[in-house]
């Protein structure tokens, strides 16, 4: 009698603990192959190559991190839940300063996710990232059209984290109307990049004609052209380039928004 | 002589041994990492509250007849921020209860505000109300990853505390750290409001 028992408690304390084990459970996370991870196979060659080269691009100007994701399965997770952990796995962002943010779809459960960074929550907002979702990707997704709902998306994202907030406007504003960059941005963000190359080539051609400044200041200029004028932090996530994408330790704490089709 | 001196060497360098094998620090640092996950947790809340008074004046413009629920909203408000904590909150369960309470009310009434805003078509195409429904939205699921960041930590902290080695130590070393208080998961307050748009 005691024997049964104690067996049966013995089941029952094995049950307990697989139960608890499974509400625990964290949910299995793809891994971090680029800047760009199409788990749920949706996203053409074409628009995969043009967002990892515009998430690249924004990464050099800002040193914040973008990842699109598309997920299989939610696992029973919801996605604001899916969603920040998968953040912090991959630890999308910098470690300190948070500048990392997620585009995640799941295509089977209709929903879509921005899920927004410590570091960026001051300019992707909860609200912008909802004025995101409703303008520039659930139009194109209730059509059916993926690529077109990431790309507008992703664009509006980098828009956003630019400085230039979108308004609400949810009549006028077309689907596919992004509105061009101002001159303004794009001659800053010229100079940010070239203005080392600028400087030297001026000091260069005042010094055309002194052998031994141009031999004393070749180095430089090799130096240059391998990549020192951007080094931010670029010390924590190797290459930057497709393939040698990783996340810099940024973590994430549940600011963005949702939405469903 | 010489001996003496090197017995005293033998034993220090036992000692700490012992202590780094031990990991003094490992207490202290968990306590502190409970800390932060609780201020994030007041911070969150705190963001929440700051959001009500802008939120109740957007649905009063439109939805005058909701008297009921809008003063439900107003006075959960109160009752929590009129609340003292006390410095030892975490590990004074009453206090850290009535806290969980208030909160979850706050949770209600908003959910019941939200609820209702759904009948009134020109608040819900407001784009302040908009604004603020997705903000408070996601602090709400911020609030979810503190409590959760928070309920891990405490999970650490009170596992390391209440076995050995770690037991030993604080008796000895700090005999002042104590218990800290978790949030119930399955709690009403957890749940999100449901905001469909």
């Amino acid at each position: 009698m005691r024997l049964r028992c104690a067996r049966a408690t013995t089941i029952l304390l094995f049950l307990l603990i697989f139960a608890a084990s499974t509400l625990a459970a964290e949910p299995k996370f793809p891994t971090l192959t680029g800047r760009v991870v199409d788990d749920a196979g949706v996203l053409s060659a074409a628009t995969q190559s043009q967002l990892t080269d515009m998430l690249a691009a924004h990464e050099r100007a800002t040193g914040q991190q973008v990842v699109v994701v598309t997920l299989d399965s939610l696992q029973g997770f919801t996605i604001e839940d899916f969603g920040y952990q998968l953040g912090r796995h991959w630890g999308i962002g910098q470690k300190g300063t948070n500048t990392g943010a997620l585009l995640i779809v799941a295509p089977k459960e209709h929903k879509v996710r921005i899920e927004v960074g410590y570091g960026l929550e001051g300019t992707l907002t909860d609200a912008q990232s909802r004025i995101i979702i409703e303008q520039s990707i659930l139009p194109s997704f209730r059509s059916g059209d993926f690529n077109a709902g990431i790309l507008n998306g992703t664009r509006a994202i980098i828009q956003v984290l630019g400085g230039n907030p979108l308004t609400a406007e949810p009549e006028s504003q077309q689907v596919g109307n992004w509105s061009p960059t101002p001159w303004g941005f794009l001659i800053l963000w010229g100079l940010f990049f070239f203005g080392p190359w600028i400087i030297f080539i001026v000091r260069w051609l005042r010094h055309h004609n002194d052998p031994v400044w141009q031999a004393q200041h070749r180095n430089a200029l090799i130096l240059q052209r391998g990549g020192g004028g951007w080094s931010g932090g670029s010390s924590s996530w190797g290459g930057g380039g497709g393939g040698g994408f990783s996340g810099g330790g940024g973590s994430f704490g549940g600011g963005g928004a949702s939405g469903s089709w | 002589m010489r001996l003496r001196h090197f017995r005293a060497l033998t034993l220090l360098v036992f000692f700490g041994l012992v202590l780094s094998g031990c990991n003094v620090n490992k207490l202290p640092t968990l306590d502190e990492q409970v800390k932060a996950a609780w201020s994030e947790v007041l911070n969150q809340y705190q963001r929440r509250s700051d959001l009500i008074p802008n939120l109740v004046e957007t649905v009063k413009g439109y939805a005058h007849q909701e008297q009921t629920v809008l003063t439900q909203v107003v006075e959960a408000r109160a009752k929590a921020t009129q609340m003292q904590l006390p410095a030892d909150v975490l590990s004074n369960p009453q206090a850290f209860h009535e806290f969980e309470q208030n909160q979850a009310q706050i949770s209600g009434a908003l959910g019941r505000l939200l609820a209702v805003a759904e009948a009134y078509p020109d608040l819900k195409s407001n784009q302040n109300f908009l604004a603020l429904q997705s903000q408070l939205e996601g602090t709400e699921n911020r609030i979810a990853v503190a409590r959760r960041d928070y309920i891990l930590a405490v999970q650490d902290y009170n596992t390391a505390l209440r076995t050995y080695p770690q037991r030993w130590i604080a008796s000895i070393l700090y005999p002042d750290l104590k218990i800290r208080e978790t949030f119930t998961i399955s709690d009403q307050a957890q749940q999100v409001p449901q905001v469909k748009f």
